[in-house]
C-alpha cells in the first residue's frame, strides 16, 4: 500500500493503490475457469426452481386423497432411511474423490467415482422398488392428487439421479482416456456441485413429503 | 468491499487464482464433518416420527423443518463449499435471491390455495347431487 502511494505522488491515493485497473474484480478471484462453475451454479439455482414448483404442487395437493390411501398408509420410512442413507454415503464418497482428484491421485477419483456411482445405483434401485410396489398396491399416479404430485415431485428427483449417474459413469470413460486435464478437473466439479444439489433436495423431499406424510 | 480486502488482493492476484480454485474443494476434515452432522441431523427427525412418541403434528412439523433447514446448510457449507467470497460473492447473491423466489413461490402457493379451500369448502350435500 505505501509503495503504491509513493510510486503515485500526485493525484488520488486511492484511486492509483493498484497497479492493474480494477473493475468488478476487485477481490482478484476472477477467473476465467471459474465461468463455467459460476454459469452451473446458476444452471443448478434454476433447477431449484424447477424444485420448488414441484413442492408448491405437492404442498397444495399433498392432503388431497380422493378416498384413496394416505401416506401413512403407502410410506415405509424404513425403505426412505436407507434411501437417504445411500445418498449421503454418495455425498461423502464424492466428497473423497474430489480431494483424491486435488492430490492427482487418477486411481483413487477413478475408485471412489466408481463406488459413488453404485450407491447412487442403489438408491435409483430403492426408488424404482418403492414405485413398482405403490403401482401393485393400486397406488399408481393416476389414483389421486396426491400420489400424483407425489410421482411428479421424487420422479423428477430421481430422474436428476439418473442422469448424475450417466454423466458419472461418461466423465468416467472421459478420465480413462485423458486423465486429469484442466477440463476433466472441471467436469468433475460440476458433477460435484451437480450431485451434492440432489442431496439437498432429497433432505426436503424425505423431511416434507415421507417424515410429514406419515404424521396424523 | 472492504478496504482491507483490496489491500489483501491486488498484489498477488495473479498467483493466487490456481490456490482459489484448488482450495474450494475442501480437506478431509470438512468433508468427515459435514457427514457426521448430516447422519445426526438425519437420524433424529426419522427417530422422532418412527419411534411414534408424537404428541402433537404441528409441533413435529416444526421440529422436522427446523433440521432440515440446519441440514441444508450444514450440506451448503460442508459439501457445495458455499460462502461469501467464491466467484466474488455471485455465487451467493444467486443463492439469496434464489431462496426469495422459493418462498415466495411455496408461501404464495399454499396461502392462496388454502383461502381458496377454506372458501370452497362449506358445500351442501344436495348440491354434488344436483344434475
Amino acid at each position: 500500500m505505501s509503495d503504491a502511494l509513493v510510486l503515485a505522488p500526485s493525484g488520488d491515493a486511492r484511486l492509483t493503490s493498484t497497479d492493474a485497473p480494477v473493475f468488478y474484480d476487485a477481490a482478484g478471484t476472477h477467473h476465467p475457469q471459474n465461468g463455467t462453475l459460476l454459469g452451473f451454479w446458476l444452471y443448478l439455482m434454476s433447477d431449484c426452481l424447477l424444485f420448488a414448483a414441484l413442492f408448491a404442487v405437492y404442498g397444495v395437493l399433498g392432503r388431497s386423497y380422493a378416498a384413496g390411501p394416505s401416506g401413512a398408509e403407502l410410506f415405509d420410512l424404513t425403505l426412505v432411511a436407507v434411501s437417504t442413507a445411500m445418498l449421503l454415503l454418495s455425498s461423502i464418497t464424492y466428497g473423497f474423490a474430489m480431494i483424491a482428484m486435488q492430490r492427482k491421485q487418477m486411481r483413487a477419483v477413478l475408485g471412489w467415482l466408481a463406488i459413488t456411482g453404485l450407491f447412487g445405483l442403489a438408491f435409483l434401485g430403492l426408488t424404482l422398488y418403492e414405485f413398482a410396489h405403490l403401482i401393485n398396491q393400486g397406488a399408481g399416479a393416476q389414483r389421486s392428487a396426491f400420489l400424483s404430485a407425489f410421482f411428479a415431485l421424487v420422479g423428477t428427483h430421481g430422474l436428476h439421479v439418473l442422469f448424475g449417474v450417466v454423466w458419472l459413469a461418461a466423465l468416467m470413460v472421459q478420465l480413462r482416456a485423458h486423465g486429469l486435464t484442466v477440463a476433466n478437473r472441471r467436469r468433475l466439479m460440476c458433477l460435484s456441485m451437480f450431485w451434492h444439489f440432489l442431496d439437498v433436495v432429497w433432505i426436503a423431499v424425505f423431511t416434507f413429503v415421507y417424515l410429514m406424510g406419515v404424521l396424523p | 468491499m472492504s478496504m482491507e480486502r483490496e489491500t489483501g488482493h491486488h498484489g498477488d492476484s495473479h498467483d493466487g487464482h490456481e490456490d482459489h480454485s484448488e482450495a474450494s474443494h475442501g480437506t478431509v476434515a470438512g468433508y468427515v464433518t459435514g457427514f457426521v452432522l448430516s447422519v445426526v441431523l438425519t437420524a433424529i427427525p426419522f427417530w422422532l416420527v418412527m419411534s411414534g412418541g408424537v404428541s402433537s403434528s404441528g409441533a413435529t412439523a416444526l421440529i422436522l423443518t427446523a433440521f432440515a433447514v440446519v441440514q441444508i446448510v450444514v450440506h451448503m457449507v460442508y459439501f457445495l463449499h458455499m460462502n461469501t467470497k467464491s466467484e466474488s460473492g455471485w455465487t451467493m447473491l444467486a443463492l439469496i435471491f434464489t431462496l426469495v423466489l422459493v418462498v415466495i413461490v411455496l408461501a404464495g402457493s399454499l396461502w392462496v390455495m388454502y383461502h381458496l379451500n377454506t372458501r370452497m369448502m362449506p358445500m351442501p350435500h344436495e348440491m354434488l347431487n344436483m344434475p
